[in-house]
């Protein structure tokens, strides 16, 4: 696609109207389709958007839950847990809580979209300027997306994995399967290298390199597990108290999957396989506010751009504007309908003020954004979209307009106070401690407790040790037990977890717990 | 441009996520079972064939994840202000942790309800039912399945048995032979006999060299020799004979009948009745899932026996006194006339209160052991009664020794009791 960006006139001072509207009724034909994607497509070239090619797929509305219940895997393994994803989907669709109505878009190239049928004309609009437009666009610019994942390739890889998985279950029994499989996905989030570029998946690749692992990986394990220390080893005190690993290490499915001493071949070909998929989610988890933002803003922008060039009419816009305002709606934090910030609304107030500050900027915004305020917009919001993530976006672009139109506000919660404190509104002294406390709160490491790899007895009794670092003193949550269950099923000796807060260990789990004898 | 290709996948197959959810069902196959049996002693009768909800509870359908918990010091902006200023102090709530903290690590469900409800459908429903369930003497009927032949038409052949012999074709076959053969020489008897008439009808030739009598004697000959020749053509040959043609067909003894005998003497209460009920209606679904079509015959007694439909069975009441050999006389009648064995697979579930005349109940044992057991898969009787057995219990002990495959007997004191005896009675046995 050409990299030049064709610059639409004033759209303002354009007159509605001067074209005949595509459609006017709100039934939908694959023609009509087809006539929409391209003026969509057009305008946003005008706007320089540079996607990957689409593949729009009409599904109906029980398909649409079947592609919900797979987590966005237009190719998945079986696994129960989607099976109740499924389930939940299909309860919330009947009684008419959920609508499916929007978006799913695959992160692949081509990038899949899914339209469903029981839409009408001017909600496939949107669907596609949002997903085919918006988010294909922001797959393809954004840096973590080019760093992490291969769109080219992920489908065959789900292919391979799926194959992969089912051959497992012939052979080894669904059961057994399904055990390492949980276990695995309790540790999903865990299984990314987070400062390191990780090679990019390739099905083809994966599976020639499949044998080859096989053969060698059994030998590594051996060297590590060699079991008759040298007797030099044991007169170094330094050697001795040497840990392995050297390093803690974040990514507990890349460790166990290579040192694990009992796992079979197939196990760690598993373990491998949802670290991957892990590392394919790991932008998405990073980026919902930007994400969204970014489709919001472009569904919104490419539909007017549309009206201005009189392609639709005001009853298409009128229920667009219905469909747009019921996305960015904020419910405030005392409505019952409140379940925290909206990332579709935080985002597309960002990109739209952004904007604004470019084109219109006040004395506020020369201050605040001196580089950016009368800077071209277009520029200025694809170098947003190219360059960060969620936490540095809103550390970077959060205005002062933004969070006074949001009111936002902070509050403590300190187990040690009888009282919640307001620590920032939106004013002059809170707007810079009120940015870095929401930027900090889509920081992965800080919604994430921090967990690593700590240390392996190699020369006792093979255990492995894991350390949390607690942040400002939480703890880690009710399901911890069980997850180091699941650590201990991977690892197959003795697991500790142990939170250590400034030296000193404030919280242990052990697997299986320590029997009383012992004390 | 032109680089979107747009697709309608709509006639691709939905239910992409079936193998998902039998995952999903099977590894929670424990708590739904339990939804089930609870369900089975719920329901009324009529409303045995439907799915059913099923909740479990979250905390066992949780993937866990490391995750923050409550405690410590959190920090977290919100939207929405309206009067708060920054060092404003709000009191906690008593009793309650912090709230403000811990979002989006509860349940992604959203809802933070403690059950995790859904529905299976009566298929499902039924094959949880019916787990671990076998009717006995299955495989046994299975292998003499594949022994049961049916005959079916497949045209005419000229080979066969005189009972096969079909008449009117093989007739019909005669006279077209008749006609084939005969009728040209028919033709000329009637050219010749024309001809001798013409002869003898015509005036004397007074040359007697040119007497007709000559000619005649020609004619008569040939046609008397003509005639010889048409008698000899036979009335029917062995040509003729056309038989029917059967050819044999493996026929799946894929059909049941199962006979429900109810004892409807004045003891027996209503209560008695639903018990037996829903005793008979599991008995019917198990079958309907093994069998292609099931005939029901529903048989109840008092002194005497009759086949009614199933409202009569179950609603009419009588009174008076209790001959239970009637019902297994009536039953053995009907076998007879409409269920062989050959063609069936029989099943029989008695219920009663265990009430009979004492006279009456050795001729019931040697009933069923002389002449319906050996016909049926399995017959099952269940006594309803919280109290002592009494002869009739008794007499069929003896049958269960001499039976134990194809004869079973258990006691109900209440409905909640059903559904085990059930299963006991159909329990998958070990090979």
């Amino acid at each position: 696609m050409s990299k030049t960006v064709d610059r639409p006139n004033a759209p303002e001072n354009q007159q509605p109207g001067a074209r005949k509207p595509i459609s006017t009724g709100s039934e939908w034909t694959f023609e009509l389709i087809q006539q929409y994607d391209e003026e969509i497509a057009r305008c946003a070239q005008e706007f320089g958007l540079d996607t990957y090619p689409n593949q729009i797929e009409v599904i109906s509305a029980e398909q649409m839950m079947d592609a919900y219940s797979s987590v966005g895997m237009p190719v998945g393994y079986h696994h129960w847990s989607f099976g109740k994803q499924f389930l939940n989907t299909a309860k919330g669709y009947q009684r008419g809580q959920m609508g499916l109505a929007y978006e799913i878009v695959i992160n692949s190239n081509p990038c899949i979209a899914y339209l469903m049928e029981e839409n009408t004309l001017p909600m496939q609009a949107l669907v596609i300027a949002h997903a085919c437009y918006g988010h294909n666009s922001f797959f393809k610019g954004n840096y973590l997306f080019r760093t992490w994942t291969d769109a080219s390739a992920i489908i065959d890889y789900l292919v391979f994995a799926r194959n992969y998985v089912a051959e497992c279950e012939e052979r080894h029994g669904v059961d057994a399967v399904e055990e390492i499989l949980d276990s695995c996905h309790a540790l999903m989030n865990y299984g990314v290298d987070r400062y390191k570029r990780p090679p990019p998946i390739s099905a083809a690749e994966e599976a020639r390199r499949q044998k080859e692992r096989e053969e060698y990986q059994q030998r590594r394990i051996n060297d590590l597990w060699r079991t008759i220390p040298r007797l030099d080893d044991d007169d170094d005190p330094v050697r001795r108290q040497r840990r392995f690993p050297e390093e803690p290490q974040e990514n507990l499915l890349y460790f166990i999957e290579k040192n694990a001493p009992l796992l079979e071949t197939w196990q760690r070909e598993i373990i491998r396989i949802v670290r991957k998929l892990g590392q394919y989610f790991y932008p998405q988890r990073q980026t919902q506010v930007m994400n969204e933002g970014w489709a919001t803003f472009w569904h919104y922008t490419l539909l007017h751009r549309m009206y201005d060039k009189g392609l639709v009419n005001d009853g298409f816009m009128l229920e667009f504007l219905q469909s747009h305002s019921a996305v960015v709606y904020q419910p405030p934090f005392n409505s019952p309908w409140y379940s925290g910030i909206n990332p579709y609304t935080l985002g597309f107030s960002i990109f739209t003020d952004l904007r604004r500050i470019c084109e219109t900027p006040t004395e506020e915004d020369r201050e605040w954004f001196p580089d950016i305020a009368g800077s071209d917009w277009l520029e200025t919001l694809h170098f947003a979209m190219r360059n960060f993530k969620d936490e540095s976006f809103i550390q970077q672009f959060l205005s002062p307009k933004v969070m006074r139109d949001l009111k936002l506000f902070a509050i403590e919660n300190d187990d040690q106070e009888d009282h919640y404190t307001v620590t920032a509104i939106h004013d002059d002294p809170g707007y810079r401690p009120l940015r870095e406390k929401l930027a900090r709160q889509y920081n992965l490491s800080y919604r994430e407790p921090n967990i690593q790899v700590w240390n392996v007895d190699v020369r006792g009794d093979r255990s492995l040790t894991l350390r949390h670092i607690p942040v400002d003193r939480v703890p880690l949550g009710e399901d911890t037990e069980e997850v180091v269950r699941h650590v201990h099923r991977l690892w197959g000796f003795d697991v500790h977890l142990e939170s250590v807060d400034d030296g000193t260990v404030v919280e242990e789990y052990h697997c299986p717990p320590p029997s009383p004898i012992e004390e | 441009m032109g680089m979107t290709h747009i697709v309608d996948r709509r006639l691709n197959g939905k239910n992409k996520s079936a193998v998902n959810r039998e995952r999903f069902l099977r590894r929670y196959r424990h708590h739904i079972k339990k939804a089930v049996a609870d369900a089975v002693h719920k329901r009324s009768i009529t409303d045995v064939e439907r799915g059913e909800k099923v909740s479990i509870p979250t905390r066992d359908i949780d993937e866990p994840i490391f995750h923050h918990g409550q405690g410590g010091r959190r920090e977290m902006v919100h939207p929405g202000n309206q009067e708060f200023v920054a060092g404003d102090m709000i009191p906690k709530p008593q009793g309650g942790g912090g709230q403000g903290g811990g979002q989006g690590q509860a349940s992604p469900d959203g809802e933070g309800m403690d059950e995790f409800a859904f529905q299976i459908t009566q298929e499902e429903f039924l094959d949880f039912l019916f787990d671990d369930l076998e009717l006995p003497n299955l495989a046994r009927k299975k292998l003499k399945d594949t022994e049961a032949f049916k005959y079916v038409r497949a045209g005419f052949t000229n080979q066969g048995v005189p009972a096969k012999l079909d008449v009117v074709r093989s007739l019909r076959g005669a006279h077209a032979r008749r006609l084939g053969l005969g009728g040209a020489r028919k033709k000329k008897i009637r050219d010749l006999e024309k001809q001798l008439q013409a002869l003898k009808s015509a005036p004397e030739d007074l040359d007697p060299a040119f007497s007709h009598d000559d000619q005649i004697k020609v004619l008569e000959d040939e046609i008397a020799r003509l005639k010889a020749n048409v008698r000899r053509i036979p009335f029917i040959d062995e040509i003729d004979l056309r038989y029917r043609q059967h050819v044999k067909q493996p026929k799946p003894a894929t059909s049941a009948v199962m006979f429900c005998l109810m004892d409807v003497s004045g003891s027996m209460t209503q209560m008695h009745k639903d018990i037996a009920k829903r005793f008979f209606i599991l008995l019917y679904l198990f079958l309907k899932k093994n069998y292609k079509k099931i005939d029901v015959v529903f048989i109840r007694h008092h002194t005497s026996a009759k086949e009614v439909d199933e409202e009569e069975f179950f609603y009419s009441r009588e009174t008076g006194g209790t001959i239970v050999s009637s019902a297994i006389k009536l039953m053995h009648k009907i076998i007879e006339s409409r269920y062989s064995p050959s063609e069936w697979n029989i099943y029989a579930a008695q219920a009663s209160d265990g009430d009979n005349w004492n006279d009456d109940s050795p001729v019931c044992g040697k009933l069923l052991a002389d002449s319906i057991l050996p016909l049926v898969q399995y017959y099952a009787y269940v006594e309803i009664t919280p109290q002592d057995h009494q002869m009739l219990w008794y007499e069929y002990e003896k049958i269960l020794e001499r039976f134990p495959q194809s004869f079973a007997m258990q006691q109900i004191a209440d409905p909640g009791e059903i559904y085990p005896v059930f299963r006991q009675l159909f329990e998958r046995k070990a090979a």
